[in-house]
């Protein structure tokens, strides 16, 4: 096994993702499973290989630094599942 | 033959004739609707008002002589491209209520070249899967055997075609989600080229990979949907700014000459039989056009899974951390933000792009990332190397589509590596950056469709025209259709 039942929970607390017990003893096997798969790669040796990032040679893309028409504010909190005033609202992160 | 039925070539023929409208097409494609869709299950929402609203302006315009590429055609759009105004789920509860600002590119250029939007089809979660079946929002059926599944992840678009919901349909492709619910369907679908059509405006799943195509009843339609696609978008930083080609010329040219790549490595063990019939009878017909196959060798072939099985949960554990119930979608009440997060997350994601997010999330994590992330990168260099190699032998490359034809709905739903083992033949061209089409190759003898895929370098989408367009002519597949 690559993947402990602990390091699950932990990588799942990385991922902000609260896991049921059911789930965690699913995901553990699974996950496990992929990853044993995925070992196949170390079947290759890479030593000085770059590694590819972008399918094609992208560089990076510049424009001109100009003001341009946004969605403004309120259209962009009328998503939101709570919003008040020009504000996002979510609980209390300061103590 | 009713309006529904008919390819985007013939309508826009009818329209410029006079004999028909935007409005009596959008009227037919929307009775057709009514009449399948509860069979079928193509639609996450149908935009009856807002077709048969367009359709009548198009028809004023039409009137004044203004007749556009896709004029009066019905297009279903995959719900991860979105919508200004149209809620755009993504197939998850987390975007289930989530209604865009602003319309993606391929929208816009839609919508400007006179398309109708008749609806937003069903899909995998985040495009998620090979099957529709991680969709909150239910799965959707394959056409020809409704107890199977249409493939994925945009199996409704390829169903809404299939079915004739529709005239031709939108998809997305990370690892083959245009190409193998194609092929599943009996219908055209292509990849095209990374940066050949615009990302901005879908939904991210994984950003090196993702890429809009279409799907359609013929080539020559696939063609004309490339056209009004295809482009430079400055709002989009890996969209490539270079000419677009008229597709359309590259339908009814010859191949005569041409080199057809047969990868030796596509065809081992784990083919269905009637697959690899159907492949080998494609391989003859290309003969018969007077191309020549060519034996060539992908030889990294058998990494190309393991490598997109850390490449593009890494990319989705970055792009899907944006859900986490403050800016948009769904939120689980909590007292504290941390808790909030993790509800949201627990209750707004399924099983499938959980499992995604965990392993992204660990290929990334501290210790973890040479081990997996580098290593799969450089692996992938080494597969788009293979296909560089192999280009210079052959023009293009054939392989089957999928290696077996569509499987039983439920079948493959507990063992994610069955599942993703189904998109073996079609993850290698997203690794690589290159344009693939799928088109049908005949049929199972219970009468399921099988796909071949034509695989071409970069920005080479008018070869793959080209060759299917031949291999159409030529193979002249018998047009069944659905019994629904």
């Amino acid at each position: 096994m690559k993947l402990t039942a602990q390091e699950v929970e932990y990588v799942a607390h990385l991922a902000r993702l609260e896991i049921t017990p059911q789930e965690k003893e699913k995901f553990t096997a699974q996950l496990n499973d992929i990853l044993l798969y995925i070992d196949k790669l170390n079947e290759l040796d890479t030593k000085g290989v770059e590694p590819m990032s972008h399918a094609i040679g992208v560089t990076n893309a510049f424009r001109a630094d100009k003001v341009a028409a946004s969605i403004g504010t309120e259209k962009t909190l009328a998503n939101a599942p709570d919003g008040r005033g020009e504000f996002f609202r979510v609980p209390k992160v300061i103590e | 033959m009713e309006l529904y039925q008919s390819t985007i070539h013939e309508l826009q023929d009818k329209i410029k004739e006079g004999k028909t409208t935007a409005t009596a097409i959008t009227k037919s494609v929307l009775q057709r609707i009514d009449a399948v869709e509860e069979k079928v299950h193509s639609y996450i929402r149908v935009m009856k008002d807002e077709a048969l609203s367009a359709a009548a302006e198009a028809d004023k315009e039409i009137k004044k002589g203004n007749i556009k590429p896709l004029s009066g055609i019905s297009i279903a759009l995959k719900d991860i491209v979105c919508t200004k105004g149209i809620a755009t789920t993504c197939g998850s509860h987390i975007l289930h209520n989530f209604v865009p600002p602003y319309d993606a590119s391929v929208v816009e250029k839609l919508r400007a070249a006179g398309a109708i939007f008749v609806g937003k089809t069903n899909m995998d979660e985040f495009a998620m899967g090979s099957s529709t079946e991680t969709s909150y929002f239910g799965p959707t059926r394959n056409p020809w055997d409704l107890e199977r599944i249409p493939g994925g992840s945009s199996g409704g678009s390829a169903a809404a075609v299939a079915a004739d919901e529709c005239v031709a349909s939108i998809g997305s492709d990370t690892g083959g989600s245009i190409r193998q619910p194609a092929a599943l369907c009996g219908i055209v679908g292509m990849k095209p080229t990374y940066g050949r059509v615009s990302r901005f405006g879908l939904i991210a799943f994984a950003s090196s990979l993702d890429q809009i195509g279409p799907f359609t009843k013929d080539v020559e339609d696939c063609a004309i949907m490339m056209n009004v696609l295809a482009g430079y978008d400055r709002r989009e930083s890996t969209s490539v700014n270079i000419d677009v080609p008229d597709y359309r010329q590259f339908a009814g040219r010859d191949i005569k000459g041409w080199k057809i790549g047969i990868p030796k490595e596509y065809f081992v063990e784990g083919i269905d039989p009637e697959v690899k019939a159907a492949i080998e009878a494609s391989i003859k017909t290309m003969e018969k056009c007077g191309a020549q196959s060519v034996e060539i060798s992908l030889p990294h072939t058998q990494y190309c899974l393991a490598v997109y099985y850390i490449i593009a949960p890494a990319e989705a554990s970055s792009n899907l951390a944006r859900y986490d119930g403050v800016k948009y979608g769904f939120r689980a009440p909590a007292s504290e933000l941390l808790d909030m997060y993790k509800k949201t997350r627990m209750q707004g994601f399924g099983a499938e792009v959980k499992r995604r997010i965990m392993i992204g999330t660990y290929a990334l994590s501290a210790g973890y990332y040479d081990a997996y992330y580098k290593k799969a990168s450089q692996v992938r260099a080494l597969i788009k190397k293979d296909f560089e190699e192999a280009f210079k032998k052959c023009d293009v490359i054939l392989t089957p589509t999928t290696p077996t034809p569509a499987f039983k709905i439920g079948e493959k739903t507990d063992n994610p590596l069955q599942m993703y083992l189904s998109d073996i033949f079609t993850i290698s061209t997203n690794l690589a950056g290159i344009p693939g089409i799928s088109l049908p190759c005949g049929f199972t003898k219970s009468g399921l469709p099988v796909g071949v895929q034509f695989l071409a370098g970069h920005f080479q989408e008018g070869k793959l025209i080209q060759v299917a367009s031949a291999y159409e002519r030529k193979a002249q597949i018998e047009k069944r259709r659905p019994k629904l």
